[in-house]
């Protein structure tokens, strides 16, 4: 999988947790550009990418998020 | 298969959830129905948020759909912002219309300790008490026996203090919950034989603090029961718990939020109470029209005829704590009732089946008439039926109606019946255990009537006996159940707890009356209560209510001529009634005008009020003898 697949299917469940009509994806994205995400969705929107994905993020990879772009990596790592 | 997390007994939520949403949320008024069928689906954690946000925000437009109002206040050691966020929808399939007030994390002694709190200053209904073994001091092992005991001790003590801080500062009734144990053992499987580890400690906190909330009007939500059924491993989620307080798995959310919202509803008296069965492949594998009697499976020999015997098996033990059985199927009626007369397997008997429904007329209008015969509402029915279209066309006709997807194998229909919860409860007494019995003994009295030729010797023929009496501790739970279910013959529709149920009972100021009916079919229990504020002049009626199966057999008038009575021995003058209507109780309107009352105030709310002179009032002579 090709990071444009993944940041597609990021951006899908961004919509879905976020509940947001439409987004444009940047790495750039953060919880401060984005209303909806707070602490409680930030579990979710985790939660929801990992079954996505089949795998769990560590305590120390998900407090290094800072920005989507950062997720996305990890998750590019993760099923390399 | 029917993995609780999933909720497989709801339908799954829809593909096209979040456009739905949208439009019940983008439209000016509000669309009532589409939201309660979005939430009759299998939510995640995340939709339950979003559509409890609707709830939330439509809070007025919903109120008066006929759900039951409730605030509830949330103490939580950890955090609990997800589980008040997703509440509301929970709730809402419940049809509780609830709001929450949450104490701020880690705040439970400040929350339930200071009358001058903001929680106890809201007024909730209920209190959820949501405490972990970390904050109880009962995470870590404890091995020195008499350190362990006191640990314990310690804990319950903590809880106790809460509760009865809840009682006096908030005056509300706590949902305490018990403690899931970890995955983690110290010894393996020694653990549970020795005092002081971990899973000892949550064993005897929880077995004592379900042994202490037993009769106290307090109530229970067994997380170690949900965690136990999910499995212990799926429950915990360690790595949340670590980063953010979370006390169980983000998938959990789902399954608590139900289950809480059930007894939430359970508390406000909701609960169902027939459970409504088809025949074919769902009582017995096969069609008995068919294939005869000989040719359907049923019991040994077979895993299918073990399934379906299972399902009976089950049936029989809910009809035994109270919940009414009905039979409907498409049969001819001598077809289907068959294997209940002739086949040696059967569990299920003719005279376990309250209302028994073989016809070729659809299911949904044979639930109305299932309802009507019974006297309840269709909301309290569950209906039973492998069928997927006819589980279609009933969803579709009376929503109100629970109906579980049990999907196509019966050694699932057990299990996922269980787990759906219609039949929580909040208490269970004599009362319960009788009621099918009763709603039996009622049939046949409705077949005694067809066989006389007018009322008055219809009564006569029933050797009535009305029992009278004041409130007292023994028929506490029974008045606070009858107050909360009670909505038909419901003059006031004021709902009480048991504890405001102990405090009238105590309060010399009121006049209380619980009534029984017991006739030559059998004793029908508790069946009306009032309560009359005593004044020097006036004695005004707060509350008069009455099982709706006791109709039309005069014993409204036994209780007036009681109370009439008392009022007058105290040198009172009139009696004052008052009706204000509600979404179900129109069939009392007149109730006070029939009685002879005279109407001294239209309200504009609707309500009326009433007044009867007691120097002029006649007690009639009454088909019962009076106790």
């Amino acid at each position: 999988m090709d990071r444009q697949e993944i940041t597609g299917i990021v951006t899908e469940i961004m919509c879905d947790v976020f509940d947001l009509d439409e987004l444009e994806y940047s790495d750039g994205l953060s919880a401060e550009v984005i209303e909806e995400w707070d602490s409680l969705s930030h579990i979710r929107f985790i939660v929801a990418v990992e079954k996505r994905f089949g795998f769990r993020f560590s305590s120390a990879e998900i407090e290094g998020f800072s920005k989507v772009g950062d997720l996305v990596d990890s998750i590019a790592a993760h099923i390399a | 298969m029917s993995d609780p997390f999933a909720l497989p007994w709801l339908l799954p939520a829809p593909a096209d959830f979040r456009a739905r949403l949208k439009a019940i949320r983008a439209a000016d008024s509000l669309d009532a129905g589409a939201l309660r069928a979005l939430v009759q689906t299998a939510l995640d954690a995340t939709q339950l948020e979003q559509a409890s946000r609707v709830v939330s925000a439509r809070i007025g437009d919903l109120a008066g759909a006929g759900l039951r109002p409730l605030k509830l206040g949330i103490v939580a050691s950890h955090t609990a912002k997800a589980i008040a966020y997703a509440l509301p929808a929970a709730a809402l399939r419940h049809e509780v219309l609830l709001s929450v007030e949450l104490a701020d994390y880690g705040q439970a002694a400040q929350a339930l300790l200071d009358p001058a709190s903001s929680l106890a200053q809201a007024r909730p209904d209920a209190i959820l008490l949501a405490l972990d073994a970390q904050a109880l001091g009962l995470a870590r092992p404890r091995l020195d026996p008499a350190e362990a005991e006191a640990t314990v001790t310690r804990a319950l003590d903590y809880v106790a203090a809460l509760r009865a801080g809840a009682r006096a500062n908030a005056g509300a009734p706590v949902i305490v919950q018990t403690l899931s144990t970890p995955v983690e053992s110290l010894f393996g499987s020694y653990d549970g034989q020795l005092a002081g580890t971990v899973r000892w400690l949550i064993a005897e906190f929880n077995t004592r603090l379900l042994r202490s909330v037993a009769g106290s009007g307090d109530l229970v939500l067994d997380v170690a029961f949900l965690a136990a059924t999910v499995g212990l491993a799926q429950w915990h989620d360690a790595r949340l718990w670590h980063d953010a307080k979370l006390p169980f798995a983000v998938e959990a959310l789902p399954l608590y939020a139900d289950k809480l919202g059930g007894l939430l509803a359970a508390f406000r008296g909701l609960s169902r109470k027939c459970l409504v069965l088809d025949l074919d492949n769902t009582l017995w594998g096969g069609i008995i029209g068919d294939d005869g009697i000989d040719g359907i499976q049923l019991g040994q020999g077979s895993g299918t005829g073990e399934a379906h015997l299972a399902v009976q098996a089950f049936a029989l033990d809910l009809r035994a704590r109270g919940v009414v059985l009905a039979v409907c199927s498409k049969n001819e009626d001598s077809a289907a009732r068959l294997p209940f007369t002739g086949h040696s397997e059967m569990l299920l008997r003719e005279e376990h089946i309250a209302v028994f429904l073989a016809n070729w007329t659809d299911k949904a209008s044979n639930l109305r008439q299932i309802a009507a015969t019974l006297n309840i509402g269709t909301d309290a029915l569950v209906f039973l039926d492998d069928n997927p279209a006819e589980r279609a066309q009933v969803r579709q006709e009376l929503p109100e109606v629970a109906v579980p997807e049990v999907g196509s194998n019966p050694a699932d229909f057990v299990r996922i019946l269980g787990q759906a919860g219609y039949f929580e409860t909040v208490s269970f007494g004599d009362e319960d255990r009788g009621r099918a019995a009763m709603y039996s003994a009622n049939a046949e009295r409705a077949a005694a009537l067809t066989n006389v030729s007018n009322l008055a010797d219809y009564h006569a023929s029933l050797d009535m006996v009305c029992t009278i009496a004041p409130f007292d501790d023994a028929g506490r739970a029974r008045i606070a159940q009858l107050a909360n279910k009670s909505n038909q013959f419901n003059l006031t529709t004021r709902r009480y707890t048991e504890a405001d149920i102990a405090a009238i009972a105590a309060d010399p100021e009121r006049f209380t009356m619980q009534v029984r009916l017991a006739d030559r079919f059998g004793d029908n229990g508790m069946i009306s209560v009032l309560i009359f504020a005593r004044g020097a002049e006036e004695w005004r009626c707060e509350t008069w209510l009455m099982s709706c199966r006791v109709l039309g057999r005069r014993v409204e008038e036994a209780v007036l001529a009681h109370v009439a009575a008392a009022a007058r021995a105290a040198g009172a003058t009139r009696l004052i009634g008052e009706y204000i209507p509600s979404a179900k109780n129109a069939m009392v309107r007149e109730h006070f005008a029939k009685l002879g009352f005279v109407k001294t105030a239209d309200r504009a709310d609707g309500g009326t009020e009433w007044a009867l002179d007691l120097e002029t009032y006649v007690p009639p002579t009454l088909p019962m003898i009076l106790e």
